[in-house]
């Protein structure tokens, strides 16, 4: 399994679950585990550039596969994620406990829809649960994030 | 002194780290080469039933488990956990012990507690351990509680924990004088505050430091700290508790102590190696405090005008099984009902009745949301009984902006009486009403209307400590942590103000007792007034401080000197001055330059005054520790209005528009406040229309996941506009107000009197849904 560019061995579990063992096995902590059943999305990547939930899933199913994580999207020291960059300037995270999941269901998204109009936004960041903000900043951010994306 | 960071729009200085995937929440915690054990409860299926037996034993024999507890295997096993607030009319208060071993009251107490190598053998143990219950009748609904066929405990008559009578004026008299009468019933169900991180505790105990660490995603480090001083019989100074980052709390997360708060330690200790435990979102439903069951009888008497003359309240509040936050949240509802208005003649009394549900204690509105339902469904009522708009209602029964302060005069929950401060309830109404503008066309659009205040910044204190350091970046700590309400950005602001330093200069500490160890919490909307200026207080001191070593070195007066752009200057000649960086140098005299410029402080460099090196009565260093206590609460309010459309056959609610116009006194950062009322506003509309937590009449929580338990998601929550007015407090320095529960409050109130209006159905419950109103229409007609 390739983890933010990285191979890393096979897990040894076979009952682990993905987002147990991005967390506890490779300690890439970014990814939140916030309800274990998939409703939240606080735990989304990228598998194969495509964002899942990675509590719904096996680390076993991930071998032979690409996995992006939050911490893949930039290098430490390096400029923020344009997506993560309009996060900030946007006030769309408070406690920051759903915001990995978030950025990561936003990067596909705009993936999907460079420029998404507000309908769009609604429905790409619908599978994630925020209880701080309100989801309007989230929103405006998006929008932004198409803005730095294309720039 | 200029103001340059407060009041301004600043980005958060917390967010780079949360955004690249380096947040440290509790279940980061695990350090290299000290890999905790985990662990899980074994948790009560049933509501109510006595405990034939627990038989462990196949548990404790699976492979990778390394320990398993009862009641019976902890020296505080008989122990009842604390009431938190006692209080005189907390006749008959009970708690949970540690662990059931006799009785279990609640479907979700724990019984048994796992410690193995991972979670999942944890989970595995936890399946083999066999729990014989003997199952006992279950109290349900506050209502079937007070009516007593059946005992939550039996030591408890009535089932009432509590009762409180009080009286302003003289209500029967005035009743039954008044033009008009109405009796109304008002219900409110329960409902989670759900933070997306669920709790979590790690523990460590160094044997040879005799050191407890302890990270635990609490609102209270401070709190926790003491009581497991107490508790492990160790002097404070031997127990460190840090909230790392929180991923938000809304209130549950200041009721302490949940079981594994102590449970957790105490194995970590026994065994001598690190332990953790981290909640699910399953046991989170009904092992976390809940809130907002209540039911009110309301009476109310008026004239011709709809001003109100006489208002009696009784209502009961849905303890849950256990009383461990005494009785605030009716205390809190009890002092809230009346509002921004004027009620001569005012009596509530309030049963706290136990049921065999999760107890309950503060989520965010904290029985704020249940007042101002009833005093705002009741003047919409009365609005309605005599044909007269809801606003003007609403106008005539104002207290106006030259009363204060207004006593209320009945208790609140900082064991004064409730006191408003300031305010300017008028203008609010204006401005809320202005910025809503006119009706959307359509039918099925109701207009709603609600107005609150909101007691912010209760006592007892916080405090902070504050130090420029000899290469002049500034620290800061305070004991209070952050669940999101950007602590770390909001002080660094006041601080930088005071000390005349850029903000990005100010680094902030909070929740960590190592940095900080006094201090109450985080809740109540009381960050930003009692933490905020303790923060003000010791910067300020510091400034002093500063000032005086500075003169003394510039052969100044204190007095005419100022701290601005890093620099202590001479006022008017921002030439003559020496940096903060120098100031911190000379406050700490040394014998050995240890780099950083010391040797400006040694003994053989230039004195700038005779005697001792350290003046009688300083202490070393540019730092000062101050204090806030607040006199009385900080009153902030707003006005809510909105209008909907509610699909006539599906009954789908939209929110066409939802203004708020918000009054904290002066805003340290509007994006910050913003945000919070943004994020309360949803919060609000999700436990108005779709979050209800469902017990069937054998006390199963029947929706105890996020399929069935609707939270909103974006797709739920409509845009919102916010406005300020600030009527700065009098009672402190920054003259600020609290922010955190404003967006919540009214929220249910506004969408009942919209719904209301677009249905033309009584609206006297919450949280509606689809289905509710659909019935509500059915048996109207």
């Amino acid at each position: 399994m390739k983890v933010n560019g990285v191979v890393h061995p096979a897990p040894g579990d076979p009952r682990r679950l993905l987002s147990d063992h991005l967390r506890h096995e490779l300690g890439l902590t970014g990814t939140h585990v916030g309800c274990e059943h998939g409703v939240c999305g606080c735990c989304t990547v990228l598998f194969d550039g495509m964002p899942v939930r990675s509590c719904l899933m096996l680390a076993v199913q991930a071998e032979g596969h690409e996995v992006t994580t939050i911490e893949g999207l930039a290098a430490d020291g390096a400029p923020l994620h344009p997506v993560q960059q309009a996060f900030h300037e946007c006030h769309a995270l408070q406690c920051g406990f759903c915001t990995p999941g978030f950025v990561m269901s936003v990067v596909g998204l705009l993936a999907q829809h460079p420029s998404p109009t507000e309908e769009q936004v609604g429905e790409g960041i619908a599978g994630n649960l925020c209880r701080c903000t309100g989801y309007a900043s989230i929103r405006r951010a998006v929008h932004r994030a198409g803005e730095l994306s294309r720039k | 002194m200029t103001t340059r960071w407060f009041g301004q729009r600043v980005q958060r200085v917390e967010d780079d780290r949360l955004l690249r995937g380096h947040g440290r929440f509790t279940d980061d915690i695990n350090e290299s080469g000290e890999r905790a054990l985990e662990s899980c409860f074994v948790r009560s299926p049933f509501a109510h039933a006595r405990i034939r037996s627990i038989d462990v034993s196949a548990a404790r024999a699976m492979p990778g488990v390394v320990a398993v507890y009862t009641a019976a295997d902890l020296p505080f096993g008989q122990t009842d956990l604390p009431i938190l607030i006692p209080h005189p009319n907390l006749t008959h208060g009970r708690t949970q012990r540690c662990l059931a071993s006799e009785v279990v009251r609640y479907a979700g107490e724990a019984v048994a507690f796992i410690v193995a190598d991972s979670r999942y053998v944890a989970e595995d143990a936890a399946d083999l351990v066999e729990v014989e219950y003997e199952q006992q009748p279950v109290v349900i609904t506050p209502e079937i509680a007070a009516r007593a066929e059946h005992l939550v405990h039996d030591d408890v008559p009535g089932n009432v924990a509590a009762e409180m009578l009080q009286e302003v004026g003289d209500v029967t008299p005035a009743l039954a004088a008044a033009p008009h009468r109405k009796r109304l019933r008002f219900r409110f169900e329960r409902g989670a505050a759900s933070p997306m991180e669920a709790r979590a505790v790690w523990a460590r105990w160094s044997k040879s430091e005799s050191k407890l660490t302890v990270y635990d995603s609490t609102q209270s480090p401070t709190s926790i700290r003491g009581g497991l001083a107490v508790l492990f019989g160790l002097p404070e100074s031997s127990v460190e508790v840090i909230a790392p980052d929180v991923g938000g709390g809304f209130g549950p997360k200041i009721m302490l102590f949940y079981p594994d708060e102590l449970l957790v330690p105490f194995a970590a200790m026994q065994l001598g190696r690190p332990v953790k435990w981290t909640e699910d979102r399953q046991e989170h439903f009904t092992a976390v405090n809940h809130e907002r069951g209540q039911v009110h009888d309301v009476e109310v008497g008026f004239d011709d005008e709809g001003r109100v003359l006489a208002l009696s309240v009784d209502f009961i509040h849905d303890a849950g099984a256990y009383t461990p936050y005494g009785i605030i949240l009716p205390i809190i509802t009890a002092g809230q009902v009346p509002g921004p208005y004027r009620v001569p003649n005012y009596r509530v009394r309030f049963r706290d009745v136990y049921t065999n549900a999760t107890p309950t204690s503060p989520y965010r509105g904290a029985g704020r949301p249940h007042a101002c339902f009833v005093m705002e469904r009741t003047l919409d009522a009365i609005a309605l009984e005599i044909g007269l708009d809801r606003a003007e209602v609403r106008r005539r029964n104002f207290i106006q902006p030259d009363q204060f302060p207004y006593d209320v005069g009945v208790a609140w929950q900082d064991g004064n009486t409730v006191i408003y401060d300031s305010g300017n309830y008028p203008a609010l109404l204006q401005k809320a009403l202005a910025n809503l503008g006119p009706r959307p066309a359509g039918d099925h659009v109701g207009m709603g209307l609600g107005m609150y205040v909101e007691g912010t910044g209760v006592g007892p204190y916080e405090g902070a400590h504050v130090q420029v350091l000899v290469s002049g970046k500034v620290v800061a700590a305070t004991g209070i942590p952050s669940q999101g309400q950007s602590h770390a950005t909001v002080w660094a602001q006041i601080v930088a103000d005071e000390l005349g330093v850029d903000m990005a200069d100010v680094e902030v500490t909070s929740g960590d007792t190592r940095r900080f160890p006094w201090g109450v919490g985080t809740f109540a909307s009381r960050g930003a007034v009692t933490a905020g200026n303790a923060m003000a207080v010791a910067a300020r001191m510091v400034a002093d401080k500063a000032k005086h070593i500075a003169g003394d070195h510039l052969e100044v007066d204190a007095a005419d000197l100022e701290l601005s752009g890093g620099e202590v200057r001479v006022k008017g000649a921002s030439d003559r001055g020496i940096p903060l960086a120098a100031v911190a140098v000379l406050a700490n005299p040394v014998r050995y330059a240890f780099g950083g410029g010391t040797e400006a402080a040694t003994q053989f460099a230039t004195r700038s005054r005779p005697g001792p090196p350290l003046r009688e009565g300083e202490q070393p260093g540019l730092e000062a520790t101050g204090y806030y206590s607040p006199p009385g609460s900080t009153w902030a309010a707003g006005c809510h209005a909105a209008y909907v459309r509610v699909d006539p056959k599906t009954f789908r609610l939209e929110i066409l528009k939802y203004v708020v116009v918000h009054d904290c006194g002066r805003v340290i950062n509007p994006l910050v406040v913003e945000g919070q009322i943004e994020g309360g506003v949803a919060q609000g509309i999700g436990g108005a229309f779709y979050e209800r937590l469902a017990y069937d009449a054998e006390g199963q929580l029947r929706n105890a996941s996020f399929m069935e338990y609707l939270m909103p998601y974006a797709t739920e929550v409509p845009a919102i506009e916010i406005d300020h007015i600030e009527t700065p407090s009098p009672l402190n320095p920054l003259g600020v107000k609290g922010a955190g529960e404003a967006g919540v409050i009214p929220v249910g109130a506004v969408l009942a009197s919209a719904i209301e209006e677009a249905l033309g159905t009584p609206i006297t419950e919450m949280p509606l849904s689809p289905l509710k109103l659909f019935e509500l229409v059915k048996n109207r007609s």
